[in-house]
């Protein structure tokens, strides 16, 4: 393999970890507060068709960006109005979105199936971009991609450093005691809720607008589900879903890679691999029962009521 | 502002009125919809809900896509009922058809009556194989039985890909992705002249049965519901929890999987993709709107189908996409767990009258499926 491939496949999952990146790192902002949607998939999927639609539109790939993440947050307020305020069962409820969201999607996108688009495009910078290897490497990507790298810092210095993500923890970890000490535990968890919505419909919105621009039906494939994984292989920390999204980005790489190089092996059981891989890193982390006990938000996907709100 | 206050008891009157009043709701939501697309919502109406079950064959019909919906969500409110969360059923299903049709493929020159038998055993064991796996993972590895049963969907359908694609592919079928026709042998009879309607739903009828006996008298059951309502109750008293996430996980497998070999060897009769129009997801809304219940569930798997005939008639007679109907179960699902806030709540709308503090009130009145995780 020469030095050129190999730069091409790190690019490739770069790009290919970038909505898991988007809609894990949102969700872990969701959990972090205590609330569970399992509902990524749906948000997601239906960033990608709003993207899609208004960039076809309107012409303008920002503006299709935008939308995304606006319809991946109506979608998240239907969730939050149903398990916040109105107590429903968090499980079901993202389930349900999930559902939803499958369905809508393929109802807005009708007209728009195999409709392709001018994606966006990589950024170029003067000199740097031209370097070699490095230039590809660092100072080729389209500007999402950066804006996904940039989320990580933003996210460790909210959760970590600010006034705003230690009240966020406390309310994940012991709503009660958030409530009693004057924080309105609600009001914070539907801004988490609608965060992640945001952050899942830019990751679908990167799936149809630069990664493969076009819509097709169900084209998130279970990235949603994916990226609900890694949130619990990431252990709730920021850090390991960058890591564990570019694992997940290799793994859907390698497989187009292991075919180009004439390893016979049917296609089907080579798209097998990223779900495979969902389920070993899965059982790898949670075997340690504490680490999870640990490290999960203790009040996840339990219901709080408060008299007053 | 909506206020809630917890009721001290859950209303027995809600957890059956709920269900009706989201269907209400979801009716007048779809009439506004379809006003809103330039239709006339009364000529929709019919279009969607009457049309497809006014004659013999509809009703055929209608049973056809109510059996599946109900075998599976009968199979899975025995694991939800436990907080058991098995959403992989497209996938166990998938698998279940996989091995009957493995079953009809081997036999195909076989004229033997053993051949259906032999796949509905099939059928039902490769669903409980591909259930077994999340439940294995869990009970030994703590492994989220939700995310390894739904990952387990997509590697299930990719195998069933290869196989038609490959393998299993009808050599006289043009290349198309699918196995040879079953021989007679290996098919479903019909039970009604004028109908397409095959003796798989009897299967459904004797699953309904089974889980009805099983949920009302079993000793089994009663810890499991235990284990769903009070996971710690259900541990103090020494409820044995693995059982629970075992059987919870193969009775929604046997059925999808069943589901799956009755649609083979029924209305599809070859091994093709796709294999079901989501029947393994839209089973899960199924169970809940048939509140958990065997006959809760008979009743919404028929609301259920009849939402499947609508989208496909409206995308006939409206030239609607048939992609609606899933629009429609997603906003079913909603309204459910909506108006469910009333089996736990009385709601009222005021302003903001402070109240004293309540002293821990989630304590009163926890809701009825929470989930425990």
């Amino acid at each position: 393999m020469s030095a050129d491939t190999l730069v091409l496949i790190l690019v490739a999952t770069v790009a290919a970890g970038v909505p898991l990146i988007f809609a894990a790192l949102g969700e872990l902002i969701v959990e972090k507060s205590g609330v569970l949607n399992l509902g990524v998939e749906g948000m997601m999927i239906v960033g990608a068709i709003s993207g899609f639609m208004v960039a076809a539109e309107s012409g303008s790939l920002w503006l299709g960006v935008l939308a995304g993440a606006f319809a991946g947050m109506l979608m998240a307020l239907v969730f939050a109005f149903l398990t916040l305020s109105l107590m429903a069962n968090q499980v079901a409820s993202g389930l349900a979105l999930t559902i939803f969201g499958i369905g809508l999607s393929a109802y807005m996108g009708q007209a728009y199936n195999s409709v392709a688009l001018d994606g966006l495009k990589a950024i170029q910078i003067p000199l740097l971009s031209d370097l070699p290897v490095v230039g590809k490497l660092l100072f080729g990507y389209d500007p999402l991609v950066y804006l996904a790298l940039l989320m990580y810092p933003l996210l460790v210095w909210f959760l970590y450093y600010s006034r705003g993500g230690l009240i966020l923890r406390a309310i994940g970890e012991s709503p009660s005691s958030a409530h009693a000490l004057g924080y309105p535990v609600i009001k914070i968890r539907y801004l988490a809720v609608l965060f992640g919505g945001a952050m899942a419909g830019i990751g679908g919105a990167y799936l149809s607008l630069a990664y493969t621009p076009l819509w097709s039906e169900g084209m998130t494939a279970g990235r949603g589900w994916i990226a609900l994984a890694l949130v619990v292989f990431a252990t709730w920390r920021p850090g390991r879903v960058l890591l564990g999204a570019f694992l997940f980005g290799g793994v859907t790489i390698a497989q187009f890679h292991v075919q180009g190089m004439g390893v016979e092996i049917p296609s089907q059981f080579l798209s097998m691999l990223p779900y495979l891989a969902t389920i070993t890193v899965l059982v790898l982390i949670s075997r340690n029962a504490a680490t999870i006990r640990l490290n999960a938000p203790a009040s996840l996907g339990q219901a709080f009521h408060n008299e007053v709100h | 502002m909506i206020k809630l206050t917890p009721r001290p008891q859950p209303s027995q009157q809600m957890l059956w009125l709920s269900p009706l009043l989201a269907i209400a709701l979801m009716l007048v939501v779809g009439m506004i919809v379809f006003t809103l697309l330039g239709q006339n919502p009364l000529k929709a109406f019919h279009a969607f809900f009457i049309e497809p079950v006014n004659d013999l064959y509809g009703i055929g019909e209608l049973f056809i896509k109510a059996s599946p919906l109900a075998l599976i969500a009968l199979g899975l409110s025995v694991g939800f009922r436990a907080n058991v969360w098995n959403i992989g059923a497209e996938g166990q299903l998938t698998m279940g058809a996989i091995a009957a049709g493995g079953v009809a493929l081997w036999f195909y020159d076989s004229e033997s009556h053993f051949v259906l038998p032999l796949m509905l055993i099939a059928g039902a064991l490769g669903g409980m194989l591909w259930a077994a796996i999340p439940a294995f993972l869990r009970t030994r590895f703590n492994t989220s039985e939700i995310l390894v049963s739904l990952m387990l969907v997509y590697v299930a359908e990719l195998v069933l890909s290869w196989l038609v694609h490959g393998p299993w592919r009808d050599p006289d079928g043009f290349g198309f992705p699918q196995s040879k026709q079953f021989s007679d042998s290996a098919l479903l009879p019909v039970l009604l002249e004028g109908t397409r309607a095959h003796a798989g739903l009897l299967i459904t009828l004797v699953a309904l049965a089974v889980t009805y006996v099983f949920l009302r008298w079993s000793v089994v059951a009663f810890q499991m519901r235990v284990a769903g309502l009070a996971p710690r109750a259900a541990d103090y008293a020494g409820f044995n929890a693995k059982r629970t996430i075992w059987i919870g996980l193969l009775a929604g497998g046997a059925a999808a999987g069943l589901a799956g070999t009755s649609e083979i060897a029924g209305p599809i009769g070859q091994l093709s993709i796709p294999l079901s129009p989501g029947y393994g997801f839209a089973a899960i809304i199924v169970a809940f709107v048939g509140r958990l219940n065997p006959i809760g569930i008979l009743l919404a798997s028929l609301l259920m189908a009849l939402l499947y005939l609508g989208g496909e008639s409206a995308q006939m007679q409206l030239a609607l996409p048939a992609a609606v109907s899933g629009v429609f179960q997603g906003l079913l699902l909603f309204f459910l767990l909506a108006t469910d806030v009333l089996i736990n709540f009385r709601i009222s709308w005021g302003g903001g009258r402070p109240k004293p503090a309540a002293a821990a009130p989630q304590a009163v009145a926890k809701p009825v499926m929470e989930g425990e995780q």
